[in-house]
């Protein structure tokens, strides 16, 4: 009975380290059954080591690499998984059937060439050769490659990189379908409308961590804080303790002001030092709110990198 | 009871793999691995018409000024050089370049057989030095009207055939060490000196002592040893070539294992 309590994949205090460069530094990471995992992060973040780790195509230093409770280097785990690699160039030559045949002979029950076609949406493309498609035709005959297998467990790398509007909603319609199979998906992505469409969970990463971890709307809360930026007289500790204040810090001679209710927190602050000047109130965006979680997590890593 | 076992979810349908459809993975592959290399002209094209067109050449249309057995000779030396190919070329640059462009990664992903990938090209390799062994003995046979029994057809064909191995095997270490665009002329840089170097252009009679007493260095010159023998030229006993090419084979996939562990 305890199968049921066995995660999907599982990253547990994992270590990989490239030479002097360490690619992940005791991430920790759990995905389980059903779920969509979104994995963000600025290049160089650790995402790819996370994933190569996961599929087995590198070995942690220190720390557990599971899927489904099993080493990912032995092929019984990887029967479970399906795979879209960001860059992987196919035999040009072999067609779009001959290449859905040969991926789903490695599994134990695969889907036919005529399913798997259908769910990725390239049965017109069947019989024509793989150098002659479109990179955004190429994409969907990947993620036909990904599904073939009757996987539980997706790795989707940028999947819809090349993509034109239409046919990516067409392949988030497909993983939804998927995902409401049962099969778990764990996404990289450069969109966040990509993981914000489709994600259960996210997981932004930065400098081999795991910076912030929540669902969509969590992460969608953060982005809906207001900033505040301020010259003032005013201290800083006095000022973040105030309620309208999420975070405060001090930037040389500015104050930075995260907060839910600017109208609130901006009259207050007037209220309270009539010399204020310079201040300006912004909205942050999705994107912005990721490159801020992202530059904060740089920031706080400087000291420590000059002590080191 | 049973109740409550039905709700739990169903641990997916067994991934033990039932030996036929491991068997059915590595035919795939097989498949996938010839009809590829059949469809593509840049690789069969030079491999196929190379032995051939020099056959022709050298064998038929000069052949009889060189002497009554130069057919014969260049049958068994044209064998060896065009099966050479499919195992540096096929192998090896396949091999180095699908380790640039991603395919090698996607397949260490997927739960492709471990042995799969390499017996797929192994078999479209022994395809294509098939192709060319038939093609030579036919042109042998019709063309220079070169007095063949059927045991010694046979036998250069079987020579030919598992003589693209040590070629695999030697590809396969190449493949490992290296990677770009600058692959293709690397291969060629040891194909060419290395036919020539082993007498497969000029006897090695004609070519000075020192490259004569290198000769035996090359996997190439044991190999066309082997065919000689096959068509009745045979200098020497053939069981110290056949140790010889086998200590090549497991000596560079043991050389080609180590690095693929190592640096994938």
């Amino acid at each position: 009975m305890n199968t049921t309590a066995i995660p999907v994949a599982r990253l547990a205090s994992v270590v990989k380290r490239y030479g002097a460069l360490t690619a992940v530094d005791g991430l920790d990471l759990m995905l389980h059954r059903g779920e969509l995992l979104a994995l963000l992060g600025p290049n160089g973040a650790g995402k790819s080591t996370a994933i190569s780790l996961l599929l087995g195509l590198v070995r942690a230093d220190a720390g557990q690499v599971e899927l489904f409770g099993q080493d990912p280097q032995q092929l019984v785990a990887r029967r479970r998984i399906g795979v879209m690699l960001q860059s992987a160039t196919l035999p040009p030559t072999l067609r779009v059937g001959e290449l859905i045949r040969q991926i789903a002979s490695y599994y134990p029950a695969p889907r036919s060439v005529q399913e798997s076609a259908e769910l990725a949406g390239v049965t017109d493309l069947l019989r024509r050769p793989y150098a002659k498609l479109s990179g955004g035709q190429q994409r969907r005959v990947q993620f036909a490659l990904a599904l073939c297998g009757r996987p539980e467990l997706l790795f989707l790398d940028e999947p819809t990189v090349g993509m034109d509007i239409e046919a990516r909603q067409k392949l988030w319609a497909a993983i939804r379908h998927l995902i409401a199979e049962g099969c778990s998906v764990v996404l990289t992505t450069h969109y966040l409308e990509e993981a914000e469409a489709l994600a259960d969970r996210v997981c932004v990463m930065a400098r081999g961590k795991i910076i912030s971890e929540g669902t969509v709307d969590q992460l969608r809360a953060r982005v809906a804080l207001k900033r505040v930026r301020c010259i003032t007289r005013l201290d800083i500790a006095a000022v973040s303790v105030w309620p309208e204040v999420v975070e405060a810090r001090r930037d040389g001679e500015r104050l930075w002001l995260s907060t839910a209710s600017a109208e609130a927190l901006v009259r207050r602050l007037l209220d309270a030092d009539a010399q204020l000047s310079e201040l300006e109130v912004q909205r942050a965006g999705l994107a912005e709110a990721f490159t801020e979680l992202t530059r904060e997590a740089d920031a706080s890593a400087e000291p420590q990198r000059e002590a080191a | 009871m049973n109740a409550v076992i039905s709700t739990l979810p169903t641990t997916h349908a067994d991934t033990r793999m039932p030996l036929r459809r491991v068997i059915g993975a590595y035919l795939e592959e097989a498949r996938a691995e010839c009809l590829r290399y059949l469809r593509s002209p840049g690789f069969l094209i030079p491999t196929v018409m190379l032995p051939t067109v020099f056959y022709l050449m050298f064998g038929i249309v000069l052949g009889r000024a060189n002497g009554a057995d130069a057919p014969r000779y260049l049958l068994a030396a044209y064998g060896t050089f065009g099966v050479m190919a499919p195992g540096l070329f096929g192998f090896g640059l396949a091999l180095s370049m699908e380790r640039d462009n991603g395919l090698m990664m996607l397949k260490r992903a997927l739960p492709m057989p471990p042995g799969a990938y390499l017996l797929g090209k192994m078999v479209m390799a022994m395809l294509v030095a098939a192709t060319v062994s038939v093609l030579l003995l036919l042109m042998a046979t019709f063309m220079a009207h070169v007095p063949l029994t059927a045991p010694q057809m046979l036998s250069l064909f079987v020579t030919d055939l598992f003589g693209v191995l040590p070629f695999c095997a030697m590809g396969l270490l190449l493949g490992t060490l290296i990677k770009g665009q600058g692959a293709p002329s690397v291969v060629n840089l040891i194909y060419l000196p290395m036919a020539f170097l082993s007498g497969l252009w000029f006897p090695l009679s004609m070519m000075p002592k020192l490259i004569q007493q290198l000769a035996p260095v090359w996997p190439s010159y044991h190999l066309n040893q082997l065919a000689l023998s096959a068509v009745g030229l045979g200098q020497s006993a053939s069981w110290p070539h056949v140790v010889t090419l086998l200590v090549y084979t497991v000596g560079f996939v043991m050389l080609a294992a180590r690095r693929l562990r190592k640096f994938g």
